[in-house]
């Protein structure tokens, strides 16, 4: 074979070789790392998967913040306003959280329908909500006005 | 009247750019010299408007002038002069002003600093930058405007900025992440003008070189100061998170890493012109996909600006016609600028060649995980997001991979090279390097770490590679002193950037493994040990900043019974937005951080929730990024880039005298 083409043929073999491994690398890393948001309805209707991570997101419920007196353990309720799913999480959280304010939690459901979040997330600008928490919110508000057209129309 | 003046500016700023884009293309193309001779004083011109208009807003802001919206809205006449000034750009509409007066001063430096340039290429090279202008400045005066009023309603004082911006860390941060971000546009405006002329040779990769190495130095201390930035003010000791808009300024830098390899062989061998080009296109339009990623808001971002669908949109149709424009033009012309100079499989081309392999998989990678949620929500098949284990594991591995070869790339010769030379001379280094790896880890007490031991290998061979080859050049010298200074500074700037990669990898990997972290409920008088360091709880008292109250905790750290710091984190209320913020206490050293900082009250006997890391390592990724900038900046100081640069300085004289004869 001529050498400039044997040259080549290294080449492609090499960047085959290489770009099979990156995509397998990238296939095998995205399996156990990526996550879904759920919002707090989908939990409550059982979609969501238990024992995997997942993400739900809404507002934390007014008086539902509850720290453990001894442990950094934190017990609070997340909500769009159709359903309340309760979440766990023992840590530090971040400073914009609070009740009445956006928040995303990350981690497992468990056998009784509780969040054991091992991420609470709240954004920097307490104006700015999570885009996830924003339509979940939006998305439960149009069916709830769905819901109370119907009724009226029932009526 | 001053908010109007420099509104009035950028209108015509933006009218020079619209000329700086079409005259001197016209007259590049009709042969018309006059036309292309008007594109530097253009470019002097843009720059000249743009400063004036950025002067303006500043003033707004200095003077606490609320009737303008952004003011308003980002500042307060309780803020430090030093926090209203950089408050300027920490907002969208001010960060994009910015953004607009760096890429004037690119342009107004592409303009003075390049009289060797034939006039055609320069005027070719200074429309390309034009049209970049042009994009921006009707970004910002059509959609963002940050010269809008409140009138009537004018309020009585700002919303104050959001106070994790109120830092040292963000004066400096964007300045220098814009110089980089900006900077890759020379080197894209360089490719199309070559593109264009059809003409690539090594000349055009010596004129574009210097550009890319300082943009590059620029970008690397930019996203440095964002990890240290987010260490102590945001991340709760954390110091890269893998968030979108943190990709988004990694993603241009792991291309442009690529692409000024690339360039060097482009320059030195004549060869990968077609791919450099690529790449420096690919760069540049990383760096406008990352602007659109942070000013759109479609990804869910610790950085996001308040954000508007408009502003996505209007990007992402000039990053259409920015890419979309380039790869046309790439397709139709690269053909004709492709190269026929061989190099033999074992050679310095080779490693380089993997060298951008690498890096160009890298990019993918990170740009996958990045735009993978967008690409399932826009597929409706819900919303993912993408963690940092899925980014560690693809990235780290991949770097691993690179190592082995950047150990032999600086003793490797151009052309052809043989297995049996490089046996010969990386021998000493590499049985160095084992010794290394094999001893080392054994100074931390405790386990044999793996991990570490893995990270001293790679970075030792790096770091081992490199003094070879740095013995061979002054080996033939009378002495080691004139033989170290008759070294060419690029060659020192590649040696600096070397061992600093190396550095960094050392602190990322020792940091991530031996890191302890405590989160735990302390009572004033408590105290807790890690790592031999005893952090004592002493209480915590009320203090009163400019524009804050904090609770300080005050603690005392001993090692061993005697006192080694006193630290007094803070939990902050600012006081015209009511935002609560985390104030960290850090004691850096050069083999270890101590860090505290404090959650919120916990239970009713004055316990906090309290978190303290220690953190060995952590100021050697940072100290390994500044030597890579470092390095970065020295290679645009070689010889023979200065000896353009005086010539520079000789015309620019000339041209200072004649304009003051005029």
């Amino acid at each position: 074979m001529h050498p400039v083409r044997k040259q080549r043929l290294y080449l492609v073999l090499f960047l085959v070789f290489f770009s099979t491994a990156a995509v397998g690398l990238v296939a095998y890393a995205l399996r156990g790392n990526i996550n879904l948001f759920y919002p707090p309805v989908e939990v409550a209707e059982g979609l969501a998967p238990v024992g995997q991570t997942i993400r739900v997101g809404g507002m934390v419920v007014d008086g539902s913040v509850q720290r453990s007196s001894d442990s950094l353990e934190v017990r609070f309720e997340v909500t769009d306003y159709e359903a309340v799913v309760p979440v766990v999480y023992t840590g530090i959280l971040p400073d914009l959280f609070g009740e009445g304010q956006g928040a995303v939690a990350s981690g497992k459901l468990d056998e009784n329908g509780v969040l054991q979040a091992a991420e609470v997330l709240a954004k920097h600008d307490e104006n700015y909500m999570p885009p996830e928490v924003a339509e979940a919110l939006e998305a439960s508000k149009a069916r709830m006005a769905g819901q109370a057209a119907k009724q009226e129309y029932a009526q | 009247m001053i908010p109007e003046f420099g509104h009035f500016a950028l209108i015509l700023a933006l009218c020079l750019s619209v000329l700086l884009c079409t005259v001197p293309l016209w007259g590049a193309w009709r042969g018309n010299a006059t036309a292309m001779a008007l594109a530097p004083n253009l470019a002097i011109g843009i720059l000249v408007f743009s400063a004036i208009s950025f002067a303006c807003l500043t003033w707004a802001f200095l003077q606490d002038d609320f009737s303008v919206q952004v003011v308003a809205n980002n500042s307060n006449s309780l803020l430090p002069w030093y926090y209203k000034f950089s408050a300027v750009w920490g907002n969208h509409e001010g960060s994009l002003l910015l953004w607009i007066l760096i890429l004037a001063l690119w342009t107004c430096a592409v303009a003075v600093f390049s009289p060797q340039l034939p006039l055609l290429m320069l005027s070719r090279v200074l429309a390309v930058m034009g049209f970049v202008g042009v994009g921006f400045m009707a970004f910002s005066l059509f959609t963002s405007n940050p010269f809008a009023r409140l009138l009537p309603g004018t309020p009585m004082d700002g919303q104050d900025l959001n106070p994790l911006l109120q830092d040292f860390g963000l004066i400096i941060h964007p300045p220098l992440l814009y110089m980089g971000y900006v900077g890759f546009s020379v080197a894209f405006a360089f490719a199309i003008a070559a593109l264009l002329g059809g003409r690539l040779d090594a000349a055009w990769a010596r004129w574009s070189r210097p550009w890319t190495n300082v943009a590059w130095a620029f970008l690397t201390l930019g996203i440095m100061l964002g990890s240290w930035w987010a260490y102590y003010e945001l991340g709760w000791g954390g110091w890269w998170f893998w968030d979108p808009v943190e990709n988004a300024s990694f993603m241009p830098w792991l291309a442009g890493t690529a692409l000024i390899h690339s360039l060097a062989a482009t320059e030195k061998r004549g060869l990968f012109k077609s791919w450099t080009v690529l790449l420096a296109i690919f760069a540049f339009s990383l760096s406008l996909l990352g602007t659109f990623l942070v000013r759109s808001g479609v990804l869910t971002s610790v950085h996001a600006f308040a954000t508007d669908p408009a502003r996505g949109l209007f990007i992402l149709v000039f990053l259409g016609i920015v890419v979309g424009g380039s790869l046309i033009l790439y397709a139709l012309r690269a053909p004709a600028v492709s190269s026929r100079v061989g190099f033999a499989w074992l050679s310095r081309e080779t490693l380089l060649l993997v060298n951008n392999v690498v890096f160009l998989v890298a990019t993918l990678t990170v740009l996958f995980g990045t735009l993978f949620p967008l690409l399932m929500d826009a597929l409706g098949q819900g919303k993912y997001s993408v963690g940092p284990p899925y980014f560690n594991a693809v990235f780290v591995p991949l770097m691993a991979l690179l190592m082995p070869f950047m150990g032999i790339g600086p003793v490797s010769r151009w052309k052809q090279d043989s297995a049996s030379r490089w046996r010969a001379e990386l021998l000493v280094p590499a049985i160095a390097t084992v010794v290394c790896a094999l001893t080392l880890p054994l100074l931390h007490d405790g386990d044999y770490n793996l991990w570490v031991a893995l990270a001293i290998l790679l970075a030792g061979w790096v770091v081992f590679g490199m003094l070879r080859d740095l013995a061979n050049r002054v080996r033939n010298a009378s002495s080691l002193g004139t033989g170290l200074r008759r070294l060419a500074l690029s060659y020192w700037g590649m040696f600096v950037a070397h061992i600093g990669f190396a550095v960094t990898v050392i602190g990322v990997v020792v940091t991530s493994q031996f890191n302890i972290e405590h989160d735990l409920k302390m009572s004033p008088g408590a105290s807790d040990t890690i790592a031999g360091y005893e952090f004592r709880f002493l209480d915590v008292r009320g203090v009163q900043g400019p524009n804050y109250v904090a609770d300080e905790a005050r603690f005392i750290v001993y090692r061993d019974g005697r006192e080694v710091v006193r630290l007094a984190p803070q939990k902050r209320r600012y006081l015209a937005s009511g935002d609560v913020m985390t104030e960290a206490a850090i004691d850096d050293g050069f083999f270890r951080d101590l860090f505290v900082a404090m959650g919120e009250p916990v239970g009713t006997d004055g316990a906090w929730a309290i978190r303290l890391h220690y953190k060995p390592f952590v100021r050697w990724m940072w100290g390994g990024s500044v030597l890579m900038a470092l390095g970065g900046f020295m290679t645009v100081a070689d010889k023979r880039y200065r000896r353009q640069r005086s010539v520079a300085r000789d015309t620019l004289r000339q041209g200072e005298v004649r304009g003051a004869q005029a």
